[in-house]
């Protein structure tokens, strides 16, 4: 086992390695930069300004010198400025990161706890009313585009109600745990549902898979429980691919939803990654979407390990 | 039996969770749609920026919501004729002038500290310096030489005499008291250490109505009085500035109350806030500025179809921008004949002027030699189709709600245009600055009142490889009359010859037809019921520089 993580480690440092040269030369190989982008807005910038404003920022030198000094700052841990938001790397991602750790966090549990339970009752009465119903809401739910969705629940409960805010994090200078939360409530509501069709449908299909199989059959005809059958030995089997769904979650939960986001006005990791890398805020991108790879591959490892305790036969010590 | 106390609990915390706090009228929470990415009055160039100093900072001089020039930190403005301006004669023939200024006695930072000469210098050394990250050093580096009278007057000698001497618009105030030591402590640096960005709500920054009391980057600023104001009292206590992306979120955020306006210049487009009039037009005033935001479509003149000027102007008068105008903009925005917008001063109505005239523009593609019409669509003798491309920034719906109705105007005279947008990054940091579009492009120009287009019309200034694509000629327009013009103009002191000159300009403009105009954009301004006095000024210089006249209306 000890083998097999510190191969999995040394892979997933080669990996940030290559994705942080594939991120800077992407950013760096689209077309304009900031002055040019200033430029256009202000054409009282001469030609003159522009060209010394990209020489102060390093705009002029090479793709690969800027890169050079970037990694040489990074691996002693200073991921530098950001130009779009005049503050270090670090103290612009880290309130962030928490805001979308927050939202996309309590928005994968409420949808797993939804999600699991309609997914198991759907597929034990599989094409009765419940199950039709469950699929029929699995399907509105992840066929409904975000901003559509964001935008009905903020004109019901915002504009028509006037029961919540209708975006932003917290009132203007309140600390307030139970502010916060009101704030939360609406995001968090389109994420589950959004994030809950989907799961619904994997939980589904994976339990009439574990229900159908000979294991299945066996500890029926040994005399279990239905309960005993459902809970012990097809949840753990129908679980198997849940886990991999939910991994590959991970990563977006760090990487935020840029949408839902915007829509709400909700400061957090998805719209900061879309800025920068339209700003051509290289230090930023890539600090954040790094930090979205590292979170992807780890959930990925720690997936590979959940494999092998739900499923016996999975084994990494050899 | 049935235990109430969770079902009352749970009351409870509903009533907690939803009940929000009552607003009260001394506070005022404006809406935009953009965040600063600085507050530094020198370092880069954002409306939103300029939108939230006009509550904190004030500039030395600056144009009004009349687009006349005014003193907003000093007593009056340098004038020839009253002695507080020189002309300099050079050595090598050329004029300079010598500009004088005073600044306003009672002018304070918000930390008490007096405004003075001390931060004119200071400002200057910044913007001089090469490394200071300043966006727009021009100002800085026309000045030859500041001479200090004393605390509050200074004199500054300026390499080029035009008649916008009395103009230093962009020199923005820094505390030298507070800046100087992080500007010394390393210069290169600086734009990332200014204390307008790491300590923002030090009181000492400000020095308008209002001071930023607190903010969270990206979401909102909090501005207070400014207990050091030295002018009129604001009517409001506290004012928040909202930043809200999604203009159907910012839209919702008014209707539920949680912001009380929206900026015009950072807030709804033109489509939307008509129909939120036409929607919510009791509740709220929706009040239009037309604005010096000049929407218009470049032409490639390199291209040989659109260098035949037959063809330029079959082009404009095959389109009805009347009808577009009234249908997609609900006629709020005037059309444009020119690159002068009606209310600026030096406009005339005595130009060519091109209606919709389609037997004209039939006319005209025929003598061109686009005779032969096949499948819809003109060729010429060597059996060439007459098509263009035009592009646009994809993304934005209004140009592309533009875009497509022109290409239905123009296949109606057989001119076969195909529509290719592009990202903003693309189109304006590559397409259009390096002359790579085909043959039209469509975008805006924001300018300033009596704004030279020197930049955008001069024959130096056509962006090639061999100049490192400086410039923003983007049509390649090459006219030794328009040179001369633009030359004259801008030194021109004489009020009644140099409006002769802009009526020339003009004229020439609309004859030659380098771009076609489309309109001039207005801003819509989101008001309440109850606000009164805010003054849009529909130019660079924001609304919010004149915040001490905002009231709640009835209340003085």
């Amino acid at each position: 086992m000890s083998g097999y993580l510190g191969r999995r480690i040394a892979e997933t440092v080669f990996l940030l390695w290559l994705m942080s040269f594939l991120i800077y030369a992407l950013i760096g190989l689209m077309p304009g930069d900031p002055i040019d982008l200033m430029l256009s807005a202000d054409p009282e910038i001469t030609a003159e300004d522009a060209a010394r404003l990209k020489a102060l920022q390093g705009l002029d030198r090479p793709l690969i010198e800027r890169y050079g000094f970037w990694l040489q700052g990074a691996v002693t841990g200073d991921f530098g400025y950001s130009r779009l938001y005049a503050r270090p790397v670090v103290d612009v991602i880290g309130p962030r990161l928490v805001n979308t750790l927050i939202l996309m966090g309590t928005s994968l549990v409420l949808a797993l706890l939804l999600a699991i339970p309609a997914g198991i009752v759907a597929a034990l009465y599989p094409r009765g009313l419940t199950d039709s119903t469950v699929n029929l809401l699995a399907f509105a739910g992840f066929s409904v585009p975000s901003f559509w969705l964001g935008l009905i629940l903020i004109i019901v409960f915002a504009v028509q109600l006037g029961w919540l805010p209708a975006g932003g994090t917290a009132p203007v200078g309140s600390t307030d745990l139970l502010d916060r939360l009101r704030y939360l409530i609406l995001p968090v509501l389109t994420l589950t549902l959004l994030a809950a069709g989907t799961f619904v449908r994997f939980v589904r299909a994976a339990m009439l898979e574990a229900l159908r199989e000979d294991f299945i059959r066996t500890a029926r005809v040994k005399g279990l429980s239905r309960t005993a059958v459902v809970v012990r030995h097809a949840m753990p089997h129908a679980m198997l691919s849940l886990v991999t769904i939910v991994a590959l979650n991970v990563g977006s939960l760090f990487s935020g939803s840029l949408v839902v986001e915007t829509i709400f006005a909700y400061l957090g990791m998805g719209k900061l990654i879309y800025d920068s890398i339209m700003g051509n805020d290289y230090n930023l991108a890539l600090a954040a979407l790094l930090i979205a790879t590292l979170v992807t591959l780890l959930a990925n490892l720690v997936a590979d390990i959940a494999y092998g305790w739900l499923d016996p036969r999975i084994d990494y010590g050899g | 039996m049935r235990r109430p106390w969770p079902w009352t609990i749970l009351a409870l915390a509903a009533l907690l969770l939803l009940g929000g706090p009552a607003v009260a009228r001394e506070r005022l929470t404006i809406g935009i749609t953009q965040y600063p990415s600085t507050l530094n009055p020198n370092i880069d160039s954002m409306a939103a920026k300029s939108y939230v100093l006009g509550f904190t900072h004030r500039p030395i001089t600056q144009f009004d919501a009349d687009w006349e020039l005014q003193c907003w930190l000093c007593l009056e403005l340098p004038d020839l004729d009253a002695g507080t301006a020189e002309v300099v004669e050079r050595d090598d023939g050329t004029k300079g002038v010598r500009t004088r200024y005073t600044l306003h006695p009672e002018a304070r930072w918000g930390d008490g500290t007096p405004v003075t000469t001390r931060d004119v210098a200071f400002t200057i050394e910044v913007g001089k310096h090469e490394q200071s990250g300043f966006s727009n050093a021009e100002l800085y580096r026309r000045v030859v030489e500041l001479e200090i009278i004393d605390d509050k007057t200074f004199v500054i000698e300026s390499e080029k005499l035009t008649f916008l001497y009395p103009a230093i618009n962009d020199l923005r105030l820094l505390p030298e008291h507070l800046e100087r030591e992080v500007f010394e402590a390393d210069p290169a640096t600086y734009r990332n250490r200014t204390l307008f960005d790491t300590d923002p709500t030090n009181p000492g920054l400000a020095m308008g109505p209002y001071r930023i009391t607190s903010l969270e980057t990206g979401a909102f600023i909090t501005l207070e009085r400014n207990p050091e104001w030295w002018g009129k009292e604001p009517a409001f206590d506290q004012i928040v500035i909202r930043t809200i992306e999604n203009t159907a979120a910012l839209e919702a955020n008014l209707l539920s109350g949680e912001i009380d306006m929206i900026e015009g210049s950072l807030g709804l487009a033109l489509d939307q806030a008509t129909a939120f009039e036409a929607r919510h037009g009791e509740r709220f005033r929706v009040f239009y500025k037309p604005g010096l935001i000049y929407e218009h479509i470049d032409l490639n003149l390199d291209n040989p179809i659109l260098a035949d000027r037959r063809i330029r102007e079959a082009l404009i008068r095959s389109i009805d921008r009347e009808a577009l105008s009234r249908q997609l903009f609900d006629g709020r925005q005037a059309v444009a004949h020119g690159n002068v917008n009606p209310l600026d001063w030096v406009y005339t109505e005595d130009i060519p002027t091109y209606g919709e005239d389609l037997d004209a523009a039939r006319a005209l593609l025929d003598e061109a030699g686009w005779t032969e019409i096949r499948d819809g669509v003109r060729h010429n003798a060597a059996g060439e189709p007459l098509r263009l491309t035009i592009m646009t920034t994809a993304g934005n719906r209004s140009r592309e709600l533009v875009q497509q109705v022109l290409q239905s105007m123009w296949q109606r005279v057989g001119i076969d245009v195909a529509i290719q947008n592009e990202p903003a990054r693309v189109f304006f940091g590559e397409t259009m600055s390096k002359r790579r579009f085909p043959a039209m492009g469509m975008y805006a120009w924001i300018s300033s009142p009596e704004n030279v287009p020197r930049s955008t019309l001069h024959s130096e200034e056509i962006p090639t490889e061999a100049n490192g694509w400086a410039g923003q000629n983007y049509p390649g327009f090459v006219n030794a009359a328009m040179d001369a013009l633009i030359d004259e103009i801008e030194i021109t002191l004489d009020r009644d010859a140099r409006e002769q000159l802009w009526h020339e300009l003009q004229r020439l403009y609309a004859e030659e037809l380098p771009v076609i105009p489309l309109y001039f954009r207005a801003d819509a301004h989101i008001w309440p019921e109850w606000l009164a006095g805010v003054a849009p000024t529909g130019h660079m210089g924001a609304t919010s520089l004149t915040v001490e006249n905002w009231h709640v209306a009835g209340g003085g």
